[in-house]
């Protein structure tokens, strides 16, 4: 471990997220280019908290119609019949189907909860200057990171199946309205983690710390 | 906006999760260096990157182009039959009124895995040269975002779900591209796996170039 903990922000120094050079804008600059690559620098993602709170409550928006409106429309002889997400997984338990059933489960109910208040603690907590938990909620940001795109499994299950059931007049199956909000949900969610600085989590701690190092700044 | 000043030695960094300041230490090849206070994956010295992840997008490369021209999934019922490619599903939505997520299934199923392959295959080729030149920089830039939108495991996985599905009312014929594309899902995370960023970056034409000379020179003597 080098130095006490002190951070590229404090030293004046940014660090570029494209290829990790280490570099020092013009003096009283808050941003510039990376020497090596050429991205824009700034110390922080810019506009990071509102712009992970707009993406975090377009989510929230969409996560209501995605579970309430039907994403898959099987129409038989006997009638059309809708089915929400929440109806799919019930569907697919069976003595065979049932891992299948777990995997939509938590993939398409669980983890789109979980991110949006994973997310939504993340940011709060963050605000509000906490210096606790820090090694916790990063690895809750990596966790959110990491699992996000599993969400998408059911828009895939729902395409490949309505592309597939196509014998009319016998069954036909067609995707219904909520399939746009549940996969609007997948995407705000990860723009949002995107958006995201997971230095934020840090910084209150890190100056918390300096100040009680008295460490002088160049 | 002008170019920032870069500090004397390319072996100091500050970490992307915690912005600690820090020095990557020399590594063995295979080993690995990560942030004291975060934990995050610094750096991981690849054994042999470039050459490794060349063969690896070269096989990924022509299994994306079996697994896009096959068909994927059939089935059988009362003597019809059907059956659809990974674009026969994105086009189908298309068609069906739901042309957005029509095109969100073609990026993140079809685009977004070629835009993977293709740029780290540009990436790898330019990454050979002794100094590999800008554009090489550019294209690797923006390569962790083609992978963060790739997303046929997550497919995989989602088709699997329909086929067990179907099969309550029909008989399900799996095609080639269903087993192709297995394959791809690991050729593709070894891919990742064995690419070192870092061996590039070391070497690469700055984009600022009358600085690399300073920083540059420190940075082959330590990596």
């Amino acid at each position: 471990m080098s130095g006490m903990g002190i951070t590229a922000m404090q030293r004046g120094l940014q660090s570029c997220e494209g290829c990790g050079l280490l570099s020092r804008p013009e003096s009283g600059d808050q941003e510039g280019r990376c020497p090596r690559c050429d991205e824009r620098l700034e110390f922080r993602k810019p506009d990071s908290f509102q712009r992970t709170w707009a993406f975090l409550i377009a989510a929230a928006i969409c996560y209501i119609p995605a579970n309430v409106l039907p994403v898959l429309t099987t129409t038989t002889a006997a009638g059309a019949e809708s089915d929400t997400i929440l109806q799919g997984v019930v569907l697919l338990w069976s003595p065979t189907g049932w891992p299948l059933s777990i995997i939509v489960l938590v993939a398409s109910i669980m983890i789109p909860s979980a991110k949006i208040l994973a997310l939504g603690y993340l940011l709060i907590t963050t605000q509000r200057g906490s210096v606790t938990n820090n090694e916790q909620r990063i690895r809750m940001y990596r966790m959110v990171e990491f699992i996000g795109r599993w969400s998408m499994v059911d828009v895939f299950v729902d395409t490949f199946t309505a592309a597939l059931i196509q014998l009319q007049p016998l069954m036909s199956v067609e995707p219904g309205p909520g399939l746009i909000f549940f996969a609007a949900v997948v995407v705000f969610t990860m723009l949002a983690v995107e958006a995201f600085d997971p230095r934020l989590i840090w910084d209150s701690f890190s100056s918390q710390e300096a100040g009680s190092k008295e460490v002088t700044y160049a | 906006m002008s170019y920032n000043q870069p500090v004397g030695d390319t072996s100091l960094i500050a970490c992307l999760h915690c912005d600690l300041l820090q020095r990557i230490p020399e590594l063995e090849p295979g080993a690995s260096a990560r942030c004291p206070r975060c934990n995050k994956e610094l750096w991981r010295h690849r054994v042999d990157s470039l050459n490794r992840t060349l063969a690896l997008t070269l096989g990924a490369t022509l299994l994306y182009v079996i697994a896009n021209s096959v068909p994927m999934l059939g089935l059988t019922i009362v003597g019809r039959d059907a059956s659809t490619t990974v674009v026969g599903g994105a086009v189908h939505l298309w068609d069906n009124g739901q042309k957005i997520v029509g095109v969100l299934v073609l990026f993140t199923a079809v685009i977004a895995p070629a835009l993977q392959i293709g740029l780290m295959l540009a990436i790898v080729i330019g990454g050979m040269r002794a100094r590999p030149p800008r554009w090489v920089g550019t294209l690797l830039r923006h390569h962790p975002t083609t992978r963060i939108w790739s997303m046929i495991e997550v497919m995989m996985v989602g088709v699997l779900v329909a086929l067990v599905k179907i099969a309550d009312y029909a008989t399900v014929i799996p095609g080639l591209a269903l087993f192709v594309l297995w394959v791809l899902v690991f050729v593709l995370a070894g891919m990742s796996a064995a690419f070192d960023s870092r061996d590039v970056w070391d070497r690469i034409q700055w984009a600022d170039e009358a600085q690399r000379d300073g920083a540059g020179e420190l940075a082959e003597g330590t990596s």
